[in-house]
């Protein structure tokens, strides 16, 4: 979102004729958008502070993203450029799914290109293009609470943040060296942010974790179901925790993609017969088109088979 | 060739076009109207109102047929909708003594004034399949009684309040009562929170702890002191005008469950309460709530918090099933970077163990330990 749109949001005229009847623009009311305004203030006035937030039913189902859809719908603007995925990808069902709903309750441009769009909401990935001051990362989180996983009650843990009574955290990574030889925590992986709060960078692989840190563009977190909403200012410190003689290392392959011969991003493995035989690709569908129109220097097709 | 990820929006429409054409199903047999659903299907229509936490029986009955029956998916849809909804205001607080009975029984005295109310219940049928029923649903009209339900209905709990044998219900307070559909949950929680997070809250979930307390799972003695449903009208005070008028009449269930007493050598004995309260006529649902509502006192009372119906967190976090429902299936969607991420690990300790072995080892394709 740039400056210039921001003030454009509030009763968006419906002049776009695809937009649903009979619903604000974006979906929330605007006594609603404001108060999740004021809670991503206050969340990115305190990096990395789980800030609660009075999370409404959505018309998708909690848990598959309408946390991230209400950061969402709270920030974009008409002149926005929205593009959203899931796992790296645009066309996965729910990053369609929700793709599709700010297209019908928004009217907004959509995009799959990570450098035209100015709000990425995103499930379980960074895209690998890095991202820019002009950019805003919306995070879909399904559990926002890092110490979750040692200590289930949300008035201990709460008290535990205040604290800054981190100590179980890194007992829980030492107990874990200890057992496995290295810290076996592969996604989700706990950063701190700013030198004080302990958050969850959500569902991502540990791969993307170093591309949080000092990122210009703002991230934001929404946890719809379990009303949290946190955010890392652009330009702030997120360190990974690790020990100085277990230093955090991150996930590599071996294999390039099969598709674009990239050797740098984060690749998933597809099995393609039932003999063992598997071929890595990019995660992030549009990093892995551009690298092969680079190659090719040509354009492909926006939806089609590209291969 | 790779194509798992592509064409998702196409597969996505003729997902959504095949659901549409089951829903509808058979297209030779009559399509149900919402006013059958309304008429016929009433306690699932009074069950999706509840949970859905909105009060309209057209909107209930069109989820229910959206949703082909599936009451969660029917109470998610009506949810939802009501998020849309502005707000006008607060309605007067309903008092439920002044309810128009349609049935009101209790367990606890024979007989009472304004007597037992049997209404419409299944309690005194036996459960024999009625085949009748599978050929046409012709009914005799039920017999009309000859003298007008008792007006006065005081409540069992007021009755008892007045010799002082029961707790008073609730100490006087103005203050704003906590909202649960606008502010997130605090622990330790308001009863205010609490009630209004039962009221709504899954029916099987809250069925379910109400019968653990039974077996002794956080045990609370409970007796039925009072189940009543029946009608009331719904009184507003519009700012332009500053008196209240009526707005609407709604189908209430309440039950007031009489749970062991409190006391001491020197604070004389006292029964104490359990409150449920649900849209509808939903007894199955305010009796588990009025349960648990006295369960959940167990900290205030204090009582040892040992079962899962007493820990307040644990209960009013896992009570709603549109939270439940979403975020069990929400395992559906792809989760193959987070399992990719996974697979690099457990590759990874094992190359590190088999390395150890040297005997033993097996090549694993593809991986290079992460160091």
């Amino acid at each position: 979102m740039t400056a210039s749109s921001q003030n454009k949001n509030t009763n968006g005229s419906m002049e776009k004729p695809e937009i649903l009847e009979g619903y604000n623009f974006a979906y929330l009311d605007d006594q609603t958008k404001r108060m999740i305004r004021r809670a991503i203030l206050k969340a990115v006035a305190i990096p990395g502070y789980q800030v609660p937030f009075g999370s409404r039913e959505m018309p998708l189902p909690f848990g598959w993203g309408t946390g991230g859809i209400q950061v969402t719908a709270s920030i974009i603007g008409q002149d926005d450029i929205l593009k959203v995925i899931d796992q790296g990808s645009d066309d996965t069902t729910n990053a369609v799914n929700i793709r599709n709903f700010f297209g019908k309750t928004a009217g907004v441009d959509t995009t799959e290109k990570t450098n035209k769009a100015t709000v990425i909401q995103t499930r379980h990935r960074i895209p690998e293009t890095p991202l820019s001051k002009d950019q805003i990362l919306v995070y879909q989180v399904p559990i926002p609470e890092p110490l979750r996983w040692l200590e289930h009650r949300e008035t201990e843990t709460r008290k535990m943040h205040a604290l800054a009574e981190y100590g179980v955290m890194h007992v829980g990574l030492y107990e874990n060296i200890a057992h496995y030889g290295r810290v076996t925590t592969s996604y989700d992986y706990p950063v701190q942010v700013d030198d004080r709060y302990i958050m969850s960078p959500s569902p991502i692989p540990k791969f993307d974790n170093p591309k949080m840190d000092k990122m210009p563009a703002l991230q934001l977190f929404g946890a719809g179901r379990e009303k949290r909403i946190y955010a890392v200012p652009p330009f702030t410190k997120v360190k990974s925790l690790d020990f100085d003689d277990y230093p955090f290392t991150i996930e590599s392959w071996e294999e390039s993609c099969a598709l674009c011969g990239s050797s740098n991003s984060f690749l998933d493995e597809v099995i393609t017969d039932d003999e063992g035989t598997r071929m890595f690709v990019c995660s992030d569908s549009n990093f892995c088109k551009e690298q092969i129109e680079k190659l090719t220097n040509a354009p492909l097709v926006q939806n089609g088979d590209s291969s | 060739m790779y194509v798992a990820v592509k064409g998702g929006e196409s597969a996505i429409r003729n997902s959504q076009q095949l659901l549409a054409e089951e829903r509808r199903g058979d297209r030779n047999v009559e399509e149900l109207t919402l006013d059958q659903i309304q008429n016929q299907m009433s306690l699932a229509v009074d069950r999706v109102m509840a949970e859905g936490s909105l009060y309209d029986k057209e909107l209930a009955a069109l989820a229910i047929k959206q949703s082909r029956g599936d009451l969660v998916e029917a109470i998610f849809l009506l949810r939802a909708y009501r998020t849309t909804l502005p707000r006008f205001g607060t309605t007067i607080p309903i008092e439920t003594a002044n309810m128009s009975i349609r049935r009101r029984i209790s367990a606890t005295f024979k007989d009472l004034p304004g007597g037992q109310v049997l209404g419409p219940s299944f309690d005194y049928t036996h459960r024999l399949l009625d085949f009748s029923l599978a050929a046409n649903g012709d009914v005799p009209d039920a017999v009309e009684a000859e003298d007008a339900v008792d007006q006065n209905m005081p409540r069992v709990t007021d009755l008892l309040n007045n010799e002082g044998l029961i707790e008073e219900e609730t100490t006087e307070d103005d203050s704003e009562p906590f909202d649960i559909t606008r502010q997130s949950p605090k622990f330790p929680a308001e009863r205010t929170a609490r009630l209004q997070n039962l009221a709504r809250g899954d029916e099987g979930f809250l069925l379910a702890l109400a019968y653990s307390t039974q077996r002794g799972w956080g045990r609370n003695h409970p007796f039925a002191g009072e189940i009543r449903m029946g009608e009331l009208s719904i009184e507003f005070i519009p700012d332009e005008l500053g008196f209240p008028i009526e707005i609407g009449e709604i189908t209430i269930t309440e039950c007031q469950m009489i749970n062991q007493f409190k006391g001491s050598s020197e604070i004389p004995a006292q029964f104490t309460r359990g409150y449920g309260l649900s849209f509808g006529h939903n007894e199955r649902k305010t009796m588990a709530m009025g349960i648990i509502d006295r369960a959940l006192r167990a900290r205030e009372l204090d009582e040892q918090v040992q079962a899962p119906a007493q820990d307040e967190e644990f209960v009013l976090s896992h009570s709603c099933n549109v939270e439940a429902s979403g975020f069990v299936q929400h395992l559906k969607l792809p989760h193959y970077v987070d399992f990719q991420s996974e697979l690099v690990t457990v590759r990874a300790l094992r190359e590190a163990v088999n390395n150890d072995k040297p005997n033993e080892a097996e090549p694993i394709p593809g991986i290079v330990a992460a160091e």
